[in-house]
């Protein structure tokens, strides 16, 4: 693998930052993924105006306001069944489709399995907390199963639900996990994944110190993949099932081809279509 | 026993004295700390022998309800807003299968835009689904009320939401006279389910109904629902007895008998509407109050009976049917059907959580009580903010996003910006 690619910008992050301040608690993970999108954006030199940032319900949902992009903030767990409608009527913007592990995995679960199978060229950045943050603290899928909380008492004693393995068993054809805690990490990850055709998935450990104050150990547990990424899909399932979870990297680039969007239908003439009928 | 507690903290202690066998719940604000409350008093042990289980969405929470109930056991769970909706293709089924599934509401309002504070719009978006709606003033009601909502519901197989005001009644600590344990036993027998799994006469729940029986099958929905017009007033009967306190019945009067105007309504705002018809009473205003228990049934024959002699009735709602107006209002005019004379005047207010002023009311009832109102009237409407919006879409093609555009008009999102 060789030197990492610098990022700078040919914009600057404030071209795509709106006035509005995040109302994140303190220490969020979220501001990290904030300033790398806003990296990624720059150094791709995409006009704020050019890019679609669609998001459901959660503290990370609140992105879109955040930005001076085109947002949309949408009902819990639809975000990428929005982004799917908007990519397919406006196939010239780059659709950023954001959001948490229990709006994405959880409530929209169902989207994601099936975003990933269509593969439309966009990118989904799950800002991955392990926790319900807004309503103050409930396991998400991702929750390790022994965390207590109020509404999961001892723990959800069920399996963590494995986001990357499940994205490419899906047909994701872009598979990369980074770390809040490091914004040019995840920025030059997010150039990637938006350079990479069809639906490319990027997981962000993103810590919420607020609910889940151990998350504060990631900055010394998370490691970067030594390895390039794979390119098959028997390969990246290797890597994806037996990880720890807490490698960085792009993981997986595949080879499909995006969804196409045929929304401007051959005109033809009614002589035409008769004529197709002629035995 | 006397409590001072906030609202969902005295719903999910009421909840464990009536023993669910499971509960099943997701987060959704403002009625997350009931269910998370129940998950203390299971893993603490007070609430014993009850499955108690966090799910993915709504819809999830809902279709293990309908899973459990079933199966025979007492089933509880808590939503709101979105949640409701989101849940409420389970939420009809729950009601066509009659299922005796008990369900807190905690009124919020229903985006886009999206908005967290109270009304009562999700409520009336599951106004026909075939659910009892029971809505209370007060923290005291709710507890008393949910208790009575299982018996209601296992007396007629029929599921019970039990709607109350949204941060107004679920955030607010008051002085709560919890029933004990003994006194909830002896009114609440152990659940005799209708249907339950018989391994020896097995029965596949959920078949098809066609054109031959669906007519039937919901008629006997509504049917059951007429009974409980009846069965309502005996339950709060039955609680007083071993309770020793009146919740109410199907609605409630506040010197509405004999008054000239009548307020109806649903739920907590009946609180500052006290303080203001007191006011007006007390300088000689012939005015009164009906609240509405029972939205579902709908008590047609006792409202009217209690309204027949009004002059004039304001009915106030905390929900808008777009396109016609009041939602309640259309059903209290349906029980004054024939008395013509007696204006019926539709009152919108409270819409996402705008505050209900005691001198907002004030004007309101004083001109109603001079036939002053509209049909419709909107409580506190800012009528040139929409007419700004209208103009601007009358004169612009792609004038944007109407929500943004009204947010910019009052500077909230310049003072989001500089906050």
């Amino acid at each position: 693998m060789g030197k990492p690619e610098v990022i700078t910008p040919k914009h600057t992050a404030k071209d795509y930052k709106s006035a509005v301040k995040p109302v994140w608690c303190p220490g969020c993970g979220h501001f990290g993924v904030q300033s790398a999108l806003f990296r990624a954006l720059a150094y791709l030199d995409l006009p704020p105006q050019q890019v679609a940032v669609i998001s459901g319900i959660g503290c990370s949902s609140r992105l879109p306001n955040y930005t001076a992009c085109y947002g949309f903030h949408g009902v819990h767990g639809r975000a990428l069944a929005v982004a799917t409608g908007l990519k397919l009527a406006r196939p010239e913007l780059t659709v950023l489709t954001v959001g948490g592990d229990g709006d994405g995995f959880s409530i929209g679960g169902n989207h994601f399995l099936h975003a990933c199978r269509r593969n439309v060229d966009m990118t989904y950045i799950v800002m991955d907390n392990e926790v319900y943050g807004m309503t103050k603290g409930q396991p998400s899928p991702t929750t390790p199963p022994d965390w207590d909380s109020k509404i999961a008492p001892g723990g959800t004693g069920i399996n963590p639900f494995l986001p990357l393995a499940v994205a490419l068993a899906s047909g994701a054809n872009f598979i990369a996990r980074g770390y809040a805690g490091d914004p040019n990490d995840v920025a030059r990850m997010l150039v990637e994944a938006i350079r990479h055709p069809g639906f490319s998935f990027v997981q962000v450990l993103s810590q919420c110190i607020t609910y889940r104050p151990e998350e504060k150990e990631w900055k010394h547990s998370v490691h970067a993949s030594p390895e390039e990424p794979a390119t098959t899909m028997v390969a990246a399932a290797q890597r994806l099932v037996g990880e720890d979870s807490l490698t960085t990297g792009v993981l997986y680039k595949g080879e499909r081809l995006s969804y196409t969007a045929h929304i401007h239908p051959v005109q033809r003439s009614l002589a035409e279509i008769e004529e197709s009928f002629v035995l | 026993m006397l409590r001072q507690i906030d609202g969902s903290f005295a719903v999910a202690e009421a909840i464990a004295l009536c023993r669910p066998a499971v509960i099943s719940c997701y987060p959704i604000t403002p009625q997350t700390h009931i269910v998370e409350h129940l998950g203390e008093l299971v893993k603490s042990g007070e609430l014993p022998n009850c499955e108690y289980l966090n799910v993915e969405s709504e819809f999830g929470a809902m279709s293990v309800c309908i899973g459990a109930s079933a199966a025979g056991a007492r089933t509880y769970t808590a939503t709101a807003s979105q949640g409701l909706l989101f849940m409420m293709e389970a939420v009809y089924n729950a009601s066509g299968m009659g299922l005796p599934i008990v369900m807190t509401l905690g009124n919020r309002a229903i985006g886009a835009p999206i908005n967290i504070w109270n009304d009562q719009s999700d409520a009336m978006s599951a106004r026909d689904a075939g659910w009892i709606q029971l809505f209370v003033e007060s923290n005291q009601e709710a507890v008393d009320v949910h208790i009575q909502a299982f018996k209601l519901a296992e007396a007629l197989s029929l599921p019970v939401m039990v709607c109350m005001d949204g941060f107004i009644l679920t955030h607010s600590y008051t002085r709560i006279d919890m029933p004990t344990q003994e006194q909830v036993d002896r009114f609440l027998p152990a659940f005799q389910p209708r249907q339950v799994l018989d391994t020896a006469d097995p029965v596949s729940m959920g078949a098809m109904v066609g054109p031959e029986a669906f007519t039937e099958v919901r008629y006997l929905a509504h049917y059951k629902q007429m009974e409980a017009l009846e069965l309502i007033p005996k339950l709060a009967e039955e609680y007083d007895a071993i309770v020793g306190r009146d919740s109410g019945g199907l609605l409630k009067s506040y010197d509405a008998e004999g008054a000239e105007t009548v307020v109806v309504t649903m739920g907590s705002v009946i609180g500052t509407m006290q303080e203001v018809i007191t006011a007006m009473r007390a300088e000689g205003g012939s005015i009164g109050a009906v609240t509405i228990r029972s939205f579902r049934p709908f008590p047609k024959d006792q409202l009217r009976e209690v309204l027949k002699d009004a002059k004039r009735v304001i009915v106030f709602e905390k929900a808008l049917a777009v396109g016609l107006g009041g939602i309640l209002s259309s059903n209290v005019r349906w029980a004054l059907r024939g008395l013509t004379t007696t204006p019926v005047y539709s009152v919108i207010g409270g819409l996402g959580g705008r505050p209900i002023t005691r001198p907002s009311l004030r004007r309101l009832f004083e001109a109603g009580s001079k036939d002053q109102l509209e049909d419709t009237h909107f409580l506190d409407l800012n009528i040139d903010l929409v007419k700004r919006q209208v103009e601007r879409e009358r004169s612009r093609t792609g004038s944007g996003p109407a929500a943004e555009n009204i947010l910019r008009d009052i500077g909230a999102v310049r003072a989001a910006k500089t906050a």
